[in-house]
């Protein structure tokens, strides 16, 4: 709107700004400056030492492991179900659709809880698995074990993915697609010379988003992970140290989640960078 | 594509349908359906009487009420100060615009552990607003109080960019009218812009409000987790069942959460749909 401000007018515009500024000052960037200004709190050396225990070492090795392997999974299957949600007609796709973003409204403890449902030693799937260990010769372990931490990780982010790709590809339509079946292209063929150009940008946003909740996960991940130092992310790490309760391992947590913090930072930026170019398209 | 002379479906002319839907809904089941399928096995076991003792037990009550309460008025303060936030950011320019835009997301970026380790000690009677108000004797971290601001911090992102995009491509031609038709500044705000708006905001609050009552990692730490100054929350109910081996209860709470994460979300997908079917009137 290119009208002349009123005097008034200006004031309001200024006290709004002012409002919203103090909001998110005091909100989210005194948070932010809080962590690091805890975690120096003992010098740099001790700060170091915090980082480098075998705890933290262990914790950020499962935590990048969970991530990798999540980001795997759910971008093949974000890149798959956009696809299929855009590009064929089929009865019950908005069904399909709210299923899919069923991880967004609910609880990450739930996520956990479902998961020790199935596999714990009550659960439904669990006479199936100790089936096919006996038959595999091994002991399978989901639950409070490594492949528990990295469902749980896979649950919360499963549609942060595929989110951000459907909008893209709903817009471009399915002609470019379909006149490349007609003429007689197979499958991969239009995947990599059509849609995939499309959907490049949205889905590394996706996977940003996606990595940045995994790395971050803590409610899920909590109710099926119990030993530190084997099965522990840096959130939960972060949590025992603090939970301790000692001055020194309050200000190891806050070593431990300066990290994280540099982490999300970077995020923020990717995010960014990016989110223009994925909206786009 | 819709066809004039049928009412079916049209033929998919792009190959692969078939594998690709099946590899989606073979992904999502595995992963998310029959885990959460789980829950309801599992909570079949138990009685109707089992179920409603369960939940009219009184911790459980003080829960959920807390949890309800809590968020409703963290969304309600977010719905307040997001909708200033987004205006602001939409409709005026000022130096460190962009900056405040990139923020907004920080508490998506923020691990929730992180977020909750910082507030809780930035508002204890030692940190450095917690010290402030300590002075006149209000105690923030471990009461209702904390517990809200915590809820503030992760909310705030849903409202602002609920409301931006409908913001952005709001024509304010209907503005300009009520102002040339004799109505104020403030009066066209409040009657003409806010009524646009409304359903933007309205499903804003819907999802904070959502998270809200499911949110795990940034509210433990600051809430305390007191029974008898009622400050636990329902996800950390829910842990303290399953830490106790408690299944039974765990389900039992977890189920009644899942019926109010879907109520929620029905809420939020019907205003959706009456604003898409207002913009295309």
């Amino acid at each position: 709107m290119n009208e002349k401000h009123t005097k008034p007018e200006k004031a309001v515009q200024i006290i709004l700004i002012l409002i919203s500024v103090l909001f998110i000052t005091v909100m989210l960037i005194f948070p932010l400056f809080s962590v690091i200004i805890n975690a120096l709190k003992k010098g740099f050396s001790f700060y170091l030492s915090a980082l480098s225990t075998e705890y933290v070492l262990s914790a950020l090795k499962v935590t990048l492991l969970a991530t990798g392997i999540t980001l795997l999974v759910n971008t093949f299957f974000g890149v798959i179900a956009s696809f299929t949600l855009t590009k064929y007609h089929f009865r019950g796709k908005q069904i399909l659709t709210t299923l899919i973003d069923i991880p967004f409204s609910i609880s990450p403890v739930i996520a956990g809880l479902s998961y020790i449902m199935l596999f714990g030693s009550l659960g439904i799937a669990k006479p199936l698995l100790d089936r096919i260990g006996a038959f595999l010769g091994t002991d399978i372990q989901i639950v409070f074990a490594l492949p528990g931490v990295v469902l749980a990780t896979i649950f919360v982010t499963f549609p942060f993915v595929s989110r951000e790709i459907i909008p893209v590809l709903n817009q471009q339509g399915s002609e470019e697609e379909e006149a490349a079946a007609l003429m007689g292209a197979g499958f991969f063929t239009i995947f990599r010379k059509v849609t995939f150009p499309h959907m490049k940008w949205s889905m590394i946003y996706g996977m940003i988003l996606c990595a940045s909740r995994a790395l971050g996960e803590f409610g899920a991940v909590s109710a099926l992970s119990k030993t530190r130092g084997q099965t522990f992310t840096l959130p939960l790490e972060i949590d025992a140290l603090y939970l301790s309760g000692t001055a020194d391992s309050i200000v190891a947590s806050f070593a431990v989640s300066s990290i994280l913090v540099l982490i999300s930072i970077l995020i923020l930026i990717l995010r960014n960078l990016f989110e223009y170019r994925a909206k786009k398209g | 594509m819709k066809s004039i002379t049928s009412k079916k479906q049209p033929k998919n002319i792009i190959p692969a349908f078939g594998i690709n839907l099946g590899i989606t809904i073979a992904m999502l089941s595995a992963l998310i359906l029959i885990p959460l399928a789980s829950i309801l096995a599992y909570s079949l076991r138990l009685t109707p009487g089992d179920f409603f003792r369960t939940l009219s037990s009184e911790p459980v009550r003080f829960a959920f009420g807390t949890s309800i309460l809590c968020s409703f008025i963290a969304a309600f303060i977010n719905a307040v100060f997001g909708t200033i936030i987004a205006w602001v950011l939409v409709r005026y320019s000022f130096p460190g615009k962009r900056i405040l835009d990139g923020l907004i997301e920080l508490p998506f970026a923020l691990p929730t552990a992180v977020a909750g380790i910082t507030l809780s000690k930035m508002y204890s009677t030692t940190g450095f607003i917690g010290k402030i108000f300590d002075r006149y004797g209000i105690r923030i971290s471990y009461t209702h109080i904390g517990l809200t601001i915590a809820l503030i911090f992760i909310g705030i992102p849903f409202v602002v960019r609920a409301i931006e995009p409908v913001l952005e491509k709001y024509d304010p031609s209907y503005e300009e009218a009520a102002c040339m038709l004799g109505a104020g500044k403030t009066e066209t705000f409040f009657k003409v812009t806010l009524k646009e708006l409304f359903p933007a905001i309205l499903t804003g609050f819907g999802l904070a409000f959502a998270r809200g009552i499911g949110e795990y990692g940034s509210v433990i730490f600051i809430s305390g987790n007191s029974q008898k100054e009622h400050t636990q929350v329902i996800s950390y109910m829910i842990m303290q069942k399953l830490n106790y081996l408690d299944y039974g209860q765990a389900t039992a709470i977890a189920l009644a959460m899942l019926i109010i994460s879907f109520l929620l979300l029905l809420f939020i997908n019907i205003v959706q749909i009456r604003q898409a079917k207002r913009k295309g009137a």
